[in-house]
Formats: C-alpha cells, sequence, structure tokens
C-alpha cells in the first residue's frame, strides 16, 4: 500500500478567502451522502446554491459546491447541514422502532 | 391506509396520459414568496410518519413519510450497498478434481449468504491485513464422490447409484480458530440456506478446500449485500374528479389493478379503495378511455415512501433499515470531525486570514 490515504475532505482551489463559495471535495462518499446533503444546505436560506457532483465513476469522492449570501462561511454552513441530517437520521430511527414496538402490523410467514 | 383529507397538491407528482408533472420538490426557501421552507427539527417531527405494514421472517413493508426522496434514497443505497456482512473471500483449493473449475467453484461459494452476524466480526483495515480470529472466519470444505454399493439394480437415479453425488451449502463445516469457540457459542457460522447446490460430483471426484469469510459491503462486491431486494416506491393516487355512469362502472374497474376501486352493489357507486390503491400500478390504462379520461386524475404522493425490503443473510428484515441509519450516522459523523477539523485550520468561525490550504487540483 504505497498510496496515502487522502483527507475525508478538501477545499477545492478557487475559494473565496472568506469561504462564503468554496467547492468541498469529500473522499469515499457517493450520491448516497451528495444528494442528502445537497438537500439539507438548499434547506438553509443562508445558502444561494448548493450542488454536488461525482466528478468520474472511477474517482471514489463528490464534489458539493456552496455559495453562500451575506458573505458567511460556507463551512459553517456544511457543519450545520451535517448536524441537522443526524436529527433526520435519529428522528426517522426513533419513529420506526416506535412503529415496530406497537406492533400494529401484519405479521406473515415466508417459506425461503 | 390513504389519508381521508385530501393530499396537499403541491405534494402530488402527477401522471398524464404521455408525461409526468411536478416531479421536483419544491420545499425550499425562496421558491414561493412569503413562505417559510427552512430547515424545521420540530416541522419535521410533526409531519413524518414511519409505519411498519408487513412483516415476515424474511422481509418488510414499511412507510416513510414526510421526507424527501434524497432522505429516503440514502437509506434504500445504504440497505443495498453499505450495511456490512460476512462473505467468503478467499478460497484455498488444495483438490479439486469436479467438473467445477476453480475459479468458477469459487465465485459460487463467495455467493453462500452465512449467517455470521457482522458485529462479532471486525473489518480487515486493507486486503493485506493477516487474518486473525477476529476479522477471519474458516470452513472447510471436503467431499469424495463414491459409487452405492447397496443401490438398486437397474437404477438410473444418481442419488440412489451414488454417495455424495451433490456439493451442498451444509457441506461447509466451521473450524474455529482462537476465541471464537465462545463468541459463536449461541449461533455457528453456517449457511442460512443449507441446501444451495454449488456443484455435481461423479465417483471419483473430489473437493478439498478451505474457505476465508470476511467482513465487507456490498458497494465491494454485491455478495456482501445483506438484501435482495430493498426498493421503494411513491403511494399512488387516484382522484375521481366527477361521477362515473354506473354501466360503465365495471369497465372503469377493470382500468386498475385487481382491488383497487369499489363498486357500491346497491348504487353502482364507484370509489377509491384507500387500502387497495397502495397495490395499483398506475398503468395509465384509465386514460386510454375517452369515456373516462377526464373524469379521473392520477398521481403519486412526492414524499409517501412505500419501502419493500427482503433480508438474505444475517440481519432480521426489521433490522435492515436500524442498520442503515446507523452507517448513515457514522458517516456523518466521519465528515463532522473533517469539517470541524477543517475550520479549527482556519482559525475559529470561518475567519478568513488568507494561508488557506487548497487541494491543487
Amino acid at each position: 500500500m504505497t498510496e496515502s490515504i487522502p483527507p475525508k475532505i478538501r477545499i477545492m482551489q478557487g475559494a473565496s478567502s472568506d469561504l462564503s463559495a468554496a467547492t468541498y471535495q469529500i473522499y469515499d462518499e457517493s450520491h448516497t451522502i451528495g444528494n442528502a446533503l445537497r438537500w439539507m444546505l438548499m434547506k438553509n436560506p443562508k445558502v444561494e446554491f448548493c450542488g454536488y457532483s461525482v466528478p468520474h465513476p472511477s474517482e471514489n469522492f463528490i464534489q458539493v459546491r456552496i455559495q453562500m449570501y451575506d458573505n458567511l462561511s460556507s463551512l459553517q454552513a456544511l457543519i450545520t447541514a451535517l448536524s441537522d441530517l443526524d436529527d433526520v437520521c435519529e428522528t426517522i430511527e426513533d419513529a420506526y422502532i416506535m412503529s415496530l414496538r406497537e406492533d400494529k402490523f401484519e405479521r406473515w410467514e415466508e417459506k425461503s | 391506509m390513504a389519508p381521508k383529507n385530501p393530499i396537499d397538491p403541491r405534494r402530488v407528482v402527477g401522471i398524464e396520459a404521455e408525461r409526468v408533472a411536478h416531479v421536483s420538490s419544491t420545499d425550499f426557501p425562496g421558491h414561493y414568496p412569503d413562505e417559510d421552507h427552512s430547515w424545521d427539527l420540530k416541522k419535521f417531527k410533526k409531519n413524518l410518519k414511519v409505519k411498519v405494514q408487513r412483516l415476515s421472517n424474511r422481509s418488510i413493508d414499511f412507510d416513510l413519510v414526510g421526507v424527501d426522496a434524497s432522505i429516503a434514497n440514502a437509506f434504500r443505497r445504504i440497505m443495498i450497498a453499505e450495511v456490512p456482512t460476512v462473505a467468503i473471500e478467499h478460497v484455498y483449493v488444495w483438490n479439486n478434481t469436479s467438473v467445477i473449475v476453480d475459479e468458477v467453484m469459487a465465485q459460487r461459494l463467495g455467493l453462500v449468504p452465512l449467517n455470521v452476524d457482522p458485529a462479532l466480526v471486525s473489518m480487515k483495515e486493507s486486503p493485506a491485513d493477516t487474518a486473525t480470529d477476529r476479522n477471519t472466519i474458516v470452513f472447510d470444505l471436503k467431499l469424495t464422490c463414491e459409487r452405492n454399493p447397496s443401490a438398486p439394480k437397474g437404477s438410473t437415479k444418481p442419488e440412489e447409484l451414488y454417495i455424495n453425488h451433490e456439493l451442498l451449502s451444509k457441506h461447509l463445516t466451521w473450524r474455529p480458530a482462537g476465541e471464537q469457540e465462545e463468541v459463536f457459542a449461541d449461533n455457528p457460522p453456517a449457511p442460512t440456506n443449507p441446501d444451495i447446490v454449488l456443484g455435481k460430483l461423479r465417483p471419483g471426484q473430489e473437493i478439498e478446500m478451505e474457505l476465508h469469510a470476511v467482513k465487507g459491503v456490498g458497494k465491494d462486491h454485491a455478495k456482501f449485500s445483506p438484501v435482495a431486494t430493498a426498493s421503494y416506491r411513491l403511494l399512488p393516487l387516484i382522484t375521481i374528479t366527477s361521477p362515473i355512469p354506473p354501466q360503465h362502472a365495471e369497465q372503469f374497474q377493470k382500468c386498475f389493478s385487481p382491488g383497487v376501486i369499489r363498486i357500491d352493489q346497491r348504487t353502482q357507486e364507484v370509489s377509491v379503495d384507500p387500502v387497495g390503491v397502495r397495490n395499483d400500478t398506475v398503468s395509465r390504462e384509465v386514460l386510454r378511455h375517452p369515456e373516462f379520461a377526464d373524469k379521473v386524475k392520477l398521481g403519486r404522493v412526492r414524499d409517501w415512501f412505500l419501502f419493500n425490503v427482503e433480508s438474505e443473510g444475517p440481519y432480521a428484515p426489521e433490522r435492515l433499515l436500524t442498520e442503515s441509519v446507523k452507517v448513515m450516522r457514522e458517516k456523518i459523523a466521519v465528515m463532522r470531525r473533517a469539517a470541524e477539523a477543517l475550520q479549527e485550520q482556519f482559525g475559529g468561525a470561518g475567519a478568513a486570514d488568507g494561508d488557506v490550504e487548497m487541494a491543487d487540483v
């Protein structure tokens, strides 16, 4: 193993110096996180633009572009979006477990 | 159950005769003037509905209502490609005189679902890592086919003529190493289905192999995928906009999947079955009939996901969503740590000091 693992998140060249507009390269992630993260960032009214791409299928990373209003930090918006996304996961899991516990569903036997 | 009160038209994907309408969600800040669509956890919690509909020993059906497609799709993708399982990865062939060549046999062995709880096995950091009792489970596979000396005379059936004429998944025998005997005491590693035919043998043919199973994820190889299928559909929505004449009731009913349209025995009045509508295929057949085309509206509810997940392997079907949530939250945590480290590097809350280290590309 000669190649070293790239950092999880890199800021691509060309970002504005106050990070109000930047492209983040996230290593070892795909549409799974890319689209969910894009959605959560777009729910932020301070985000002017957000989009993601998988530049090439054989390169194991995604790029997320974030542009902010009012010269706010896109990095801060990214961190906020990640923690909001975590809340989504937690809420869904709790609701699912609640529904399982309620036990108001059809049970049946499936032959394999 | 479909709701009694009508669904907000903004939630509906229109399905028309030759096109679909309003496919994308619009609940973003700035889309509607003077409306607040910014992220609100309280509102999300209020609108979210998760309801298990059917559960069997192999599969689960549940509704996920009130989330964006990107979230539902993330869980679907994670269930298929990123929830880990244990599968055979290395096959050491000491002897194989069967008609199936080594590499084909190795491929078939890899696809056999094992009952090993992935929580009890750690993942190899890299393929070059040495095998230990923590990251590798070893099976032996040894079978020799012979003639059956007590075969009935004149028989042509292989199961009577020969002993061990079929190599089955039950012939995999686990060889415990180190602490494994204790760890797996409750549930000794074995294939989930003992009757998978891996190959056929004839007298004189022999197989002797050593199989190493490791933990992996479906995006590396489909054999590690814990599900047979994991998919969702959107809830169909059929709205009858003006009454269907009684003489056409039966013809109208036939335009949909069975159980979707109810006809009142007495009045011949047509209505949509709120439970049966879930199974409609939204074939649009009804729109091909000129007498119905302007009397009905077809659609699907954009944020109402009907999940169907079939487990194949060690997870009980009801565990798969919780496992995928776990994987998703782990991914988020890793990214958040990286983002916070990056922010640290920038000196607090993104204050710009000009010496930002950017990637070369």
